[in-house]
């Protein structure tokens, strides 16, 4: 596995260094203690720092974090030392992106929580299992918020042509079932 | 419609502002919608997961509920996450997408037994074949991370159509669970082969990502087959820039490998590396940069990585800014020339916003920094120094160090910084590494021992650590009293004595009397400086004081003369702490006294150890147990009525294999060796079910070895299958004197034939004998690892009369390391102040090496060799020890080898 770039975590923090939501990949932080003992650490290291738009970076541990603020939400991307920083970079823009576009663009801690369900839907849809499945952020939103308009998909709101594709392909389903 | 009444109703069906309740109750207080959550009634409001007419939305509060618990650190209990698990798997009933989705996440979280897995394998499936690409992707995920192998047979069919699906996400979404599942399940997932080549194709960028990134893992073990893929995919597109970067760790992996097995300067594929630093993404150009600089490549390949990265320096995004300094600060660390033309750029970061970027900087100019450059680097890192972390101003301090070691003329501008550094705010870490830096200099750079020893002198003046000043204290009296003025340091010394607390009083008292020993003009001012200390308060303080009046001033005599007061005194401790240790644990407490010279002074080399990265595990120590296999061989040696009488062990060396493996009976020796005996234990195993060996000898030949005569040999009446035994033979040899020989060695036994079903052995077995290898008793077997621990010291110390000097040609060598590690090996010495490592690219090198010769003498070898011509090394050794003849046996020793 060692050759494919990975996620550690991704953390979503508030201005006093709680938790929001977390997601842990890996097993370098075993137990709810130690989780919480990194969470904390990062947090303190990165408390001078004056993250803005651009994304900033800190090293420590043998871990690579890149991390940015918005409002009083603190975003991070955990690596492993020998990862590529940039791709780091894209999934701590990639959540942060899709974040604003969920949350349409009132970014803070209280919308947040208010809307936990799409931002651990976002979580999801970002890395699965340490692997980066998408990094463009409106690609991410529009997977987490298709759901609302999936759910009420009729043959009504579709053209012509993709009712037809979308039969065509239940019947080939059906056949080869 | 029956619904619980316990909390979490509220809301009631007007959910516009789902939780908003608590807000008009706590106005002053944080808002959060999970205020005063608890466990236990959220997982009573799960229960309406279980009513037939389910309410999707407040179905997805509640989820969302239970995985905030989840997410806080909250932990469900066995019990409890089974009702969940049975709750969630009813919301398969309900058609909305959101609630769905909630599902999928609530049944990853809570990682269900394989017996429910099967519950909701049914329902995932059919998501699986649904026509919403959504249901598709996830119930791919969620199923694949739940199942195991018997399972995943039954779904291998769905998976491999899902990775060529039409669809990103769900092609996406299989590929990414092939990942995973090819660690415990490879060979079903090798089957997937075909679909998975056809994924690398793909359009998609990211299917082209996960496609790539499994296939590798399905061919890792091929080598063949990865170079043809990246052959292929090079000349190819390849569109996604994450993609592209896989690709490039790929191929510098197969650049790696084919170029130890050429060993030519072409490197394949380096042209596709090398035009990826034109690639539009910059993480494909950080990648890119960042193998070939991890290849060997020339310099003039290196470049273009080079010229990138500096670009990279001025970068607005301190993330790529931080990317290019941290490459750049490797590669200086081999080749600081290739990074001076950056040097203006990473001056400039210096002053960077982020901290770590400009620590980075600063530790690459140190590295790269020339001798006329270094007092302006010096004098802007104390403008620096006061506003960063004390983990950074360690690496900074490190960095310094070893400039200075590089640079000794500039050995007072940077002693002066370490000083400065000294006197401000800081943790124990960061000055003991300031510490530790200074007495190195001190220890490597003459001219910087003065000034070194006041700036500690200073320091300890005012230094709340206990451990820095008892250590500076002890160092003081090493170095003080060879210094043109000791007396100026007594001041600093006796200060201690009135103003620290015990442990510090107790050494200032040692070293006091240590110059008191060794300044003649000293001494009567010492003499009074030390009774004041009689009175002290502290007992471990008077004794000491008491000790060293006593013998400095001749009351007590230890030994013969003045010198050996001294030895007693301040001698170098020579037996290693943890044999001593060792053996003090095993004594017991009898009529006879402890007797330290029992103990065994052999310390095993300890495998190097690279400095690891922090953070991962440090490697076991492998320290205790080689001692205690002195002790326990000595301990059943003796135990032997025959050794008894042969005194002490002085050594036993590694088992030498002499069969090799996997073949009938495996022997391997270990050769005991005694002031005037040697015996070797051969430990044989039989490794064959159906025999039994009975009347197991060692039959030795030495006539190759005429020092030596078989004196004993104890053999081995029965040896069943698979339970090793010992066969010893004892030879007596002139009493100290390192022989040598060499001995041949033939097993004879009688074979018994062995019915395994019943283990019974025949009554008549048959005489047979067996071929084992040569052994051989050199030098080396004679000397033990014993290291020293300041050399420079000790070697003063030795008489120079013994000293004995000669110039070797060794002729063509691999390499400079090789030739070292070569006599290393001949002299089986232990080397010291880690001098056994050849930095790369060296052209001469001094290595240090220290022993004990039988008969406890002394050895200390100094060896300098240099490369002249292509490979070609020279070595100049130079020998002192207590005993000028083995002074010359050592010499004899590397003539031979």
């Amino acid at each position: 596995m060692e050759t494919c770039p990975s996620v550690k975590n991704i953390l979503l923090l508030d201005s006093e260094g709680k938790r929001v939501a977390v997601k842990y990949y890996s097993d370098d932080w075993p137990t709810l203690s130690a989780k919480l003992a990194f969470e904390k650490s990062v947090f303190a290291k990165t408390q001078k720092a004056n993250a803005g738009t651009e994304a900033e970076i800190v090293m420590f541990d043998g871990q690579i974090v890149v991390y940015k603020f918005i409002q009083d939400l603190h975003f991070f991307v955990t690596g492993g030392e020998d990862d590529n920083e940039l791709i780091l970079a894209s999934v701590l823009q990639g959540f942060s992106d899709a974040v604003d576009q969920l949350l349409r663009n009132i970014v803070d801690k209280r919308t947040a929580l208010e809307n936990l369900d799409l931002i651990l839907l976002c979580l999801d849809e970002i890395v699965d299992g340490g692997i980066v499945l998408e990094t463009e952020g409106s690609v991410i939103a529009e997977k987490v918020s298709a759901h609302g308009m999936e759910g009420g998909t009729s043959i009504a709101e579709q053209t012509l042509v993709q009712a037809l594709t979308t039969a065509r392909e239940h019947l080939a389903k059906s056949l080869l079932m | 419609m029956p619904r619980s009444l316990v909390g979490g109703d509220l809301a009631g069906p007007e959910m516009a502002q789902p939780y908003m309740k608590k807000e008009d109750d706590d106005g002053e207080v944080e808002y959060s919608p999970f205020f005063g959550i608890e466990k236990g009634a959220v997982l009573q409001e799960a229960r309406a997961f279980h009513n037939p007419q389910l309410d999707a939305r407040r179905c997805s509060q509640v989820i969302t509920k239970l995985l905030y618990l989840l997410n806080q650190g909250e932990t469900f209990t066995k019990v409890e996450a089974t009702e969940v698990f049975f709750a969630v798997t009813k919301l398969f009933q309900s058609s909305d997408a959101g609630l769905r989705r909630l599902v999928y996440l609530m049944i990853k979280e809570l990682s269900p037994s394989s017996d429910e897995v099967i519950i909701v394998t049914s329902s995932l499936m059919k998501d699986m074949n649904s026509k919403t690409d959504m249901y598709r992707a996830n119930a791919i995920r969620v199923l694949c991370r739940i199942i195991d192998g018997t399972l995943l047979t039954q779904i291998e069919r769905y998976l491999k159509q899902a990775i060529v699906d039409k669809n990103p996400v769900v092609a996406s979404a299989a590929l990414v669970s092939g990942i995973h599942l090819v660690q415990a399940n490879p060979e079903i997932v090798k089957r997937w082969s075909n679909e998975v080549q056809e994924a690398v194709q793909s359009r998609a960028a990211l299917v082209q990502f996960h496609g790539l990134a499994l296939l590798h893992q399905i061919k890792q073990n091929d080598r063949l087959a990865i170079s043809k893929l990246v052959s292929s995919l090079t000349r190819g597109s390849v569109r996604s820039p994450l993609a592209q970067c896989l690709l490039i760790r790929y191929t510098s992996q197969v650049i790696r490998e084919s170029s130890m097995n050429t060993q030519n300067g072409d490197l394949p594929f380096f042209d596709f590396l090398e035009s990826c630093l034109r690639h539009k993404a910059e993480m494909v150009i950080l990648e890119a940069a960042r193998k070939i600089t991890e290849l060997d490549v020339t310099s003039r390949q290196l470049a273009p990585a080079i010229t990138v990265l500096q670009l990279f320096l001025s970068s607005s995004k301190p993330v790529l800014r931080f990317a290019a300094v941290r490459t750049l600060n490797k590669v200086a660390m081999t080749r600081p020339l290739a990074v001076t033309n950056c040097n203006v750029d990473l001056e400039s970061l210096m002053s960077d916003q982020n901290r770590s970027i400009a620590t980075l900087a600063i530790t690459t100019l140190l590295k790269t920094g020339n001798e006329s450059s270094v007092d302006r680097l010096v004098k802007q890192i104390t403008s620096f120094m006061s506003d960063i972390a004390d983990e950074f101003k360690i690496v900074v301090v490190e960095a310094i160090r070893s400039l200075c070691l590089k640079f000794p003329l500039k050995h007072r501008s940077m002693l002066n910084f370490l000083s400065n550094s000294l006197r401000e705010e800081g943790a124990f870490e960061y000055k003991k590494a300031i510490v530790d830096s200074i007495v190195t200099l001190i220890s490597e750079i003459p001219d910087a021992k003065e000034i070194g020893l006041l700036h500690l002198c200073e320091f300890i003046e005012d230094c709340e650590f206990t451990y820095l000043s008892s250590q500076i204290l002890h160092f003081l009296g090493n170095e003080g009293p060879r210094t043109s003025d000791p007396s100026k340091y007594i001041r600093y010394i006796y200060n201690r004595v009135i103003l620290e607390n015990a442990t510090v009083r107790a050494s200032a008292v040692s070293t006091l009397a240590k110059f008191g020993a060794l300044v003649d003009t000293l001494k009567p001012q010492i003499f009074v400086l030390l009774r004041r200390c009689l009175f002290d308060t502290e007992d471990e303080v008077r004794d000491r004081a008491t000790l060293y009046l006593q013998t400095l001033g001749g009351e007590i005599a230890v030994g013969n003369n003045e010198k050996d007061v001294k030895d007693f005194l301040f001698g170098s401790f020579d037996v290693p702490l943890a044999n001593l240790e060792a053996s003090l644990k095993t004594y017991d407490p009898s009529e006879e006294p402890f007797d330290i010279s029992l103990v065994s002074r052999e310390i095993k080399s300890q495998p190097l150890q690279e400095k690891k990265a922090p953070g991962k595990k440090p490697p076991a120590a492998a320290a205790p147990a080689p001692v205690s296999a002195v002790n326990s061989y000595q301990k059943m040696l003796s135990s032997i009525p025959e050794f008894s009488g042969f005194g002490r062990l002085f050594k036993s060396s590694e088992p030498v294999e002499l069969t090799e493996a996997g073949i009938e009976y495996a022997v391997n020796v270990v050769k005991h060796i005694y002031d005037s005996y040697v015996v070797l234990q051969y430990t044989c195993a039989n490794t064959i079910e159906q025999q039994l060996l009975e009347d197991v000898t060692v039959h030795v030949d030495a006539s190759d070895a005429e020092e030596f005569s078989e004196i004993c040999s104890k053999p081995l009446t029965s040896l069943p299958y698979n339970s090793p035994g010992h066969i010893f033979v004892a030879f007596k040899k002139p009493e100290r004197v390192s022989a040598i020989g060499k001995f041949s060695n033939v097993l004879k036994f009688i074979v018994k034939e062995v019915d395994t079903s019943t283990g019974e052995a025949d009554e008549d077995g048959v005489e047979d004998e067996y071929e084992i290898e040569d052994l051989e008793i050199v030098s080396a077997d004679y000397m033990l690892r014993v290291a020293v621990s300041n050399f420079r010291n000790a070697w003063e110390n030795m008489d120079p009369e013994s000293e004995r000097v000669d110039e070797y040609g060794l002729g063509v060598r691999e390499s400079l390391a090789e030739a070292v590690s070569a006599v290393i090996n001949i002299l089986g010495m232990q080397p010291c102040e880690g001098t056994e490592v050849v930095p790369r690219n060296a052209r001469s090198h001094t290595c240090l090496l220290s022993g004990v010769f039988i008969s406890d003498v002394k050895v200390l070898v100094r060896l300098s060799f240099g490369l002249s011509g292509p490979n070609e090394v020279a070595m100049k050794l130079a020998v002192r020890s207590d005993d000028p003849e083995v002074s010359d046996k050592i010499h004899e020793i590397v003539a031979s080898g």
